[in-house]
């Protein structure tokens, strides 16, 4: 499977994380939220206007913004 | 559930964590989590208080704390804001870790939520390496079996070598167990050893590197092990707390350092930076609870949320998300209106017939007549006006907000907005703090600690009274009604108030927006950043119990601020009305020099001086206004709003008055306490001054533009 963003995901797709590029305080959130390499994520939903999105990460629904998720690298 | 009157007004800010004991043996008890987990439920119904709880992450952004009895004993519980972890990124995540960490619990409860365990799992290890003293509350089992979610405690607690107990925090008689594990806990003297994370072999060689030189110089003050990871992660922020509670500054001890440096040198040796250190740990907490969890949790993935999701294709897809935001605000607007209508009446029959007896009673006791109108016609009659005009809207809207919040309604609102806010350089999670204004602009500015940008989160403060609280909507409501729609009770006519207090409210919104916008782009430039927000499980709402309570609530406290912002006002209003300087009374004198003004505005010098008047609470404005053109003569029976209508009317009211008096109660100075809020929160005299004077100047603006237009039209 080829590598992309997760916000290139559509809904009702599930991916395995690969890389987190973000930095900061995001990347530390995301990564107490229990998204790490090998976090399986699936595209739940988008909002009314496109974005955020929300995702289902570990048993929780998540909402990110595409500037997020597009740091997000998947497979 | 819901706003309580311990969570509005001046009550909505914390006064810190000066922890009070009745004995010294009482036991303190720290209760942490991840957000949204029902720790203020559980706290609750363990301390009988009364925290604002709701179905949304981040409501509780102070901590709070109350008496449990159990066994005869005092626990005090401590209710810290919720967490997904100990390693702070945010003020109020550092007031959990602080006082996790240097509040000295004898004990801490770490509340998880039964239907995503395994997250919440990651902050319970992180708890165990801070102290042992853990007991885990696994909350809602109820819906985890609904869910079809299967988790045993038993090899739960033996893995991670703590007592674990299941909870249904709505039911009294789990959370007794909760409370005995703790008391034998304590009892014991603690749980021994307890799990703990073991890391790469790099790390833990580099833990060991520092933690007996802690161990030797703290004892048993401090876990060694925590603070040694802490002190490779290099965590700066930690320093000025931890020098506080170890009397002494570990980043200066010359030895700790030289350890350190060498316990870096170790880290680099085996390819871990000090950037990529704390993504490991991370990793491998994750991992643990992950590791911990298998076994221990089964559940049928495919269907266990189903149902939620089916919700939110409903509540926050692009076809049904907007129309059903929209029309839910109608329907809320509509109850409130249509159910408000007949005890308003009801109380103000009574209340004036009350007047009247007061009269009577006063005249038996051959009281001075300045005594008679300082005490009936000024206090008494203010009083009543607030009670049955204000009243009854309030308590109606307020339980219903409450359910709405209760259901899980509000991350949704913020989810669907959230564009626009970043459109607009600001966070969706304002949304949630907007949503809390609507219960009480107060709430809402502390509420605004949710957001974590600096900039953001000013923005949101100063925006926040865009958003008309409870004690402006009867207002909004009472003029609506009398110019626009007609005081007739029918189905129609409380539809259409309905309809047009939604735009009105809409327009509040579209005015948030602007100003964020404005806001952004000048005193608060920036760019938005991060968001991440968590969409929590519909959850069903105890509604006999939301309504009960809430309604009882806010019965008291509109009761309680009618008597204490009410009553003096009622007494200037009359004492301004009856002290006569030259030819005019005091009260004739001040709407004279504001009339001007006022009628620029669309309005008069009354309404004007009524706003000013009302700065204490805004629930008086109206009253002031009927108070002050009664007391200027013609003396009318009041009994219902069309006799209402005509009193407007015989002193100058046209639709451009009422437009008007709406716009500027939408857009005018926050409450007095507000401000206060706001000067707290922001700690600030400039920003307080600057929340006062952005919805002055949009309200000045906008209603002069208005009358001025409408004016050529008429």
């Amino acid at each position: 499977m080829n590598e992309k963003s997760l916000n290139e995901l559509n809904a009702g797709q599930t991916a395995r994380v690969k890389k987190l590029l973000l930095t900061g305080s995001m990347r530390r959130r995301l990564q107490d939220i229990g998204l790490i390499e090998g976090t399986e994520v699936e595209c739940l939903q988008k909002s009314p206007g496109g974005d955020p999105v929300a995702y289902l990460i570990r048993g929780a629904v998540i909402a990110l913004r595409s500037e997020d998720s597009s740091k997000v690298l998947v497979i | 559930m819901g706003l309580t009157k311990n969570s509005t007004g001046l009550n909505a800010v914390d006064t810190g964590l000066d922890l009070k004991k009745f004995l010294p043996e009482d036991k303190v008890i720290a209760l942490a989590g991840n957000p949204n987990v029902g720790k203020s439920t559980v706290f609750n119904n363990l301390t009988g208080l009364n925290q604002h709880t709701g179905n949304w992450p981040g409501k509780t952004v102070a901590s709070a704390q109350g008496v449990c009895r159990h066994n005869g004993k005092n626990f005090i519980l401590v209710d810290l804001p919720g967490t997904y972890s100990l390693m702070p990124h945010s003020a109020e995540e550092e007031v959990a870790r602080d006082f996790m960490c240097f509040g000295s619990p004898d004990a801490a409860i770490v509340v998880c939520d039964a239907t995503c365990l395994e997250r919440n799992l990651n902050l319970v290890l992180q708890a165990l390496e801070i102290t042992p003293n853990v007991v885990v509350c696994v909350n809602l089992l109820d819906e985890a079996k609904r869910k079809n979610i299967h988790i045993d405690l038993d090899m739960l607690s033996l893995r991670l070598g703590v007592p674990v107990i299941g909870t249904i925090a709505r039911k009294k008689g789990s959370l007794n167990r909760l409370m005995q594990a703790v008391d034998t806990l304590i009892e014991k003297g603690g749980n021994g050893k307890p799990y703990q994370v073991k890391y790469d072999e790099h790390i833990e060689e580099a833990v060991g590197l520092l933690a007996p030189l802690i161990e030797g110089k703290f004892g048993s003050k401090i876990n060694p092990r925590w603070l040694a990871l802490r002190l490779l992660e290099d965590d700066r922020a930690l320093s000025e707390p931890l020098s506080k509670f170890l009397e002494v500054d570990v980043f200066e001890d010359r030895e700790i350092m030289q350890q350190l440096n060498l316990a870096w040198q170790r880290l680099e040796q085996g390819g871990i930076t000090k950037e990529n250190l704390r993504d490991r740990i991370v990793c491998a907490l994750v991992l643990t609870a992950e590791k911990i969890c298998k076994g221990v949790i089964t559940y049928d993935k495919n269907t266990y949320n189903s149902r939620d999701r089916k919700i939110d294709k409903l509540l926050t897809s692009k076809s049904t998300g907007f129309p059903i935001m929209i029309l839910m605000l109608m329907v809320v607007f509509w109850i409130t209106i249509s159910g408000a209508n007949y005890p308003s009446q009801a109380l103000a029959i009574l209340l004036f017939w009350g007047q009247d007896r007061l009269t009577d009673l006063f005249k038996y006791l051959g009281a001075p007549e300045w005594l008679h109108g300082a005490v009936v016609l000024g206090v008494y009659r203010v009083m009543a006006w607030v009670v049955s005009v204000m009243l009854p809207p309030m308590a109606i809207f307020f339980p219903m907000f409450t359910l709405l919040e209760d259901l899980g309604y509000l991350p949704r609102v913020a989810f669907n907005l959230d564009k626009y806010f970043k459109k607009c350089s600001a966070c969706g999670k304002q949304a949630l703090t907007m949503a809390m204004g609507f219960g009480c602009n107060a709430a809402g500015i502390v509420g605004c600690r949710i957001i974590d940008s600096p900039r953001e989160r000013l923005i949101a403060i100063l925006t926040n009274n865009f958003v008309p609280c409870n004690g402006r909507f009867p207002t909004l409501i009472a003029i609506l009604t009398m110019f626009f729609v007609g005081t007739a009770a029918g189905l129609f006519q409380s539809a259409l108030s309905a309809v047009l207090l939604t735009l009105v409210i809409i327009l509040g919104v579209v005015m948030t927006f602007a100003v964020s916008k404005i806001l952004s782009l000048t005193i608060l430039k920036g760019v938005p950043s991060s968001f991440a927000l968590e969409l929590p499980p519909y959850r069903k709402p105890q509604i006999g119990k939301v309504i009960v309570r809430s309604i009882f609530d806010r019965t008291l406290f509109v009761l309680g601020r009618a008597v204490v912002v009410a009553a003096p006002a009622g007494l200037v209003i009359w004492l301004m009305a009856n002290i006569t300087v030259g030819d005019y009374t005091l009260l004739a004198h001040c709407s004279n020099v504001l009339d001007p003004f006022g009628r620029l505005l669309g309005m008069d010098g009354v309404i004007l001086l009524a706003f000013i008047l009302g700065f204490p609470a805004n629930e008086i404005v109206i009253p002031i206004i009927i108070m002050s053109y009664m007391a200027t003569g013609t003396l009318v029976e009041l009994e219902d709003l069309s006799s209402l209508r005509q009193l407007l009317a015989d002193n100058g009211w046209t639709w451009i008055t009422a437009v008007s008096t709406m716009l500027f109660s939408l857009f005018h100075w926050p409450c007095s306490t507000t401000c206060l809020t706001i000067r707290k929160e922001t700690g600030s005299l400039k920003w307080t001054a600057i929340s006062m004077a952005v919805p002055t100047l949009v309200g000045l603006v906008v209603c002069f533009i208005f009358a001025n237009i409408a004016r050529l039209f008429l």
